[in-house]
């Protein structure tokens, strides 16, 4: 029969095409690792090595000279751990009211909200920056949290997950139970919404953990900063540079994150596809 | 805040359920009654206000002043607006940011497209696909961009190494013009093509197969059945791919900045050998933070939220007149 042997040569053609785009998605991790098990010699050697060799402690210990990685990475832990928790009950407390409740204002309110969506980040940032002055919170960490613990995008996508899932007549009993509005909160609305929270959750952690652009600005002390302004001060260095051990710097700050993103991976793609559909 | 017991002053649920009975509507009562559920919602308003209404308000007003973050302001009208229309450096960054966004997402859009075709009929190893495609969108912008640096370096970078090894001549990727741009659309196209690729995958599986069934019959090929089904189908998903990378493309900012990091000699924030890679966002940041000229910094913001809304009005048309 022609068609079965047709049908899997193009299955055939499919995979090949599939890992040949594998490759390319995944070649520039190797390539790090690669890069950071060399000295500076060899990598300047042509033609280039294709495998890792075996100066990673070596580069690895120049990282840690030349940078307070573990100081940088606990500044950037702290930041994104406590962003994280008041995002998600912030928003969430927010996207409860907004998807269950009538209150005056409610539709304006919501409006506005979405509207701020839209605000580019340059418009607020030199204002920002001058506030933060003000209030004597630039160089702090204090300066990343604050801003950061509530947001459009989290209260919006909190919200539709909760019209959808916690149903009326679970309100109404709770509420002839005698539950008051924080008892409905934690007890009937979080437990139901958890998947939903989860998604936040892992998405605004890893989005501050790469945040750059407003660290770059607001942490003025070169010694007192985040993972990925450690990272660019490494690499912003004029004339050669010590590839090794910045490749080694970018492989090591990139572990968490991985390990965070193995662990949601599932959750985070079905999310983000549906949020695009809908 | 005791919220026990409370159920009287609580708001009534709201109805987006089957409308029972005029029981459920909420008794007329005082604004003050709903304060549990205003208190609720106010951190993001206050935030907000101190961080993002004001600041705003604060940047329109700081356009039309002259003011260096220190001494006082002076008032200078129009003047910074006139000087940005006339600023050939702006000039400049706009069309390198264009010049990037074109020749990083047109091509990207199409991969995603194909490759979530491909994803859409392969039935084995779905979920390690999609893993490997999403992992460089999850990566922080700034370590892609010092692996790319390596990448395109002119003296040890694998990409002349290539060149070299084909017998070509090397390019000097990070210092010429047209090698800066490519090399930062390359860096954008690798972390965006999978994220985009999942979201069309997701509007692929709503597509009824009866549809690529009545193809197959009528005799089209892969090629055919892909121009005239998938990619007719496929445009409202399409446009919002095309809606989030204009947004997000147009305020590029990390890329070039650490891509570009140690070719700069006069500014962090200039963008490589000859501005060429100095995008619009860029540009607003070498006004603001290297020269401290803030007045002029709020005046290059909003030029850049103009451009920015103008796009989206451009691509919010094109949204309406694919769903008439």
């Amino acid at each position: 029969m022609k068609g079965m042997k047709g049908t899997r040569a193009r299955g055939l053609t499919l995979h090949i095409s599939l890992i040949a785009g594998v490759l390319v998605s995944l070649f520039p991790f190797y390539w790090t690792i690669v890069m950071s098990t060399h000295s500076s010699t060899e990598i300047f050697q042509y033609p280039p090595k294709l495998l890792p060799g075996s100066h990673f402690d070596e580069n690895v210990h120049h990282l840690f000279q030349k940078i307070d990685f573990f100081g940088s990475m606990f500044n950037t832990l702290v930041v994104a751990v406590s962003v994280t928790f008041l995002v998600l009950f912030f928003d969430s407390l927010a996207a409860f009211v907004f998807a269950k409740f009538h209150f005056p204002g409610r539709r304006a309110l919501f409006v506005i909200m979405m509207g701020i969506f839209m605000v580019p980040a340059q418009l607020q940032a030199i204002p920002q920056f001058v506030i933060m002055a003000k209030l004597g919170w630039i160089g702090s960490l204090t300066s990343l949290v604050i801003p950061a613990a509530a947001n459009a995008f989290g209260i919006f996508w909190m919200r539709q997950y909760m019209k959808g899932s916690i149903h009326d007549e679970l309100m109404d009993s709770s509420r002839l139970d005698g539950c008051g509005f924080l008892r409905q909160y934690w007890h009937v609305a979080l437990p139901v919404v958890r998947p939903g929270l989860a998604f936040l959750g892992i998405f605004t952690f890893m989005a501050q953990w790469n945040d750059y652009a407003w660290p770059l600005i607001a942490l003025i002390n070169p010694d007192h900063v985040t993972l990925q302004v450690a990272l660019s001060q490494l690499n912003s260095v004029n004339g050669t540079t010590d590839y090794g051990m910045v490749m080694a710097g970018a492989l090591l700050a990139l572990i968490p994150l991985l390990v965070v993103f193995f662990i949601g991976a599932r959750q985070i793609m079905a999310d983000l596809a549906k949020g695009a559909i809908r | 805040m005791t919220g026990v017991g409370a159920a009287p002053t609580l708001g009534a649920p709201a109805d987006d359920g089957v409308r029972s009975a005029a029981a459920r509507r909420p008794k007329p009562r005082s604004v003050l009654g709903y304060w549990r559920l205003y208190l609720a919602i106010s951190p993001f308003y206050l935030l907000f206000l101190c961080f993002g209404l004001i600041p705003v308000g604060f940047s329109l007003y700081l356009s039309f002043h002259r003011w260096d973050g220190l001494g006082s302001m002076e008032y200078a009208g129009l003047s910074q607006y006139r000087y940005l229309l006339s600023d050939s450096q702006f000039w400049n960054s706009l069309t390198n940011t264009l010049i990037i966004w074109a020749i990083a997402t047109l091509p990207m859009l199409f991969i995603a497209l194909v490759t979530a075709v491909m994803l859409n009929s392969a039935v084995r190893f779905k979920n390690f696909y999609r893993f490997a495609y999403f992992l460089p969108n999850v990566t922080s912008v700034v370590a892609v961009a010092i692996i790319f640096t390596s990448i395109f370096s002119t003296n040890f970078g694998l990409a002349n190494a290539v060149l070299q090894g084909l017998g070509l001549d090397q390019v000097a990727w990070l210092n010429t013009d047209w090698g800066i741009k490519v090399s930062i659309a390359v860096l954008m196209t690798w972390q965006w093509t999978g994220y985009n690729a999942l979201i069309f995958l997701a509007g692929l599986q709503t597509i009824p197969s009866e549809l690529y069934e009545a193809a197959r019959v009528d005799g089209a090929g892969p090629v055919q059945t892909f121009f005239r089904i998938t990619v007719p189908m496929m445009r409202p998903i399409i446009l919002f791919a095309l809606v989030v990378s204009t947004v997000t493309g147009l305020q590029s900012f990390t890329e070039p900045q650490v891509l570009l990091a140690n070719t700069n000699n006069t500014s962090t924030f200039a963008g490589g050998p000859g501005n060429s890679g100095q995008t619009m966002v860029l540009y607003f940041f070498q006004q603001s933070f290297d020269n401290n000229d803030f007045g002029y910094g709020a005046a290059i913001a909003w030029g850049i939220f103009l451009v920015v809304a103008i796009f989206s009005i451009v691509n919010w048309r094109l949204v309406q007149r694919g769903e008439k």
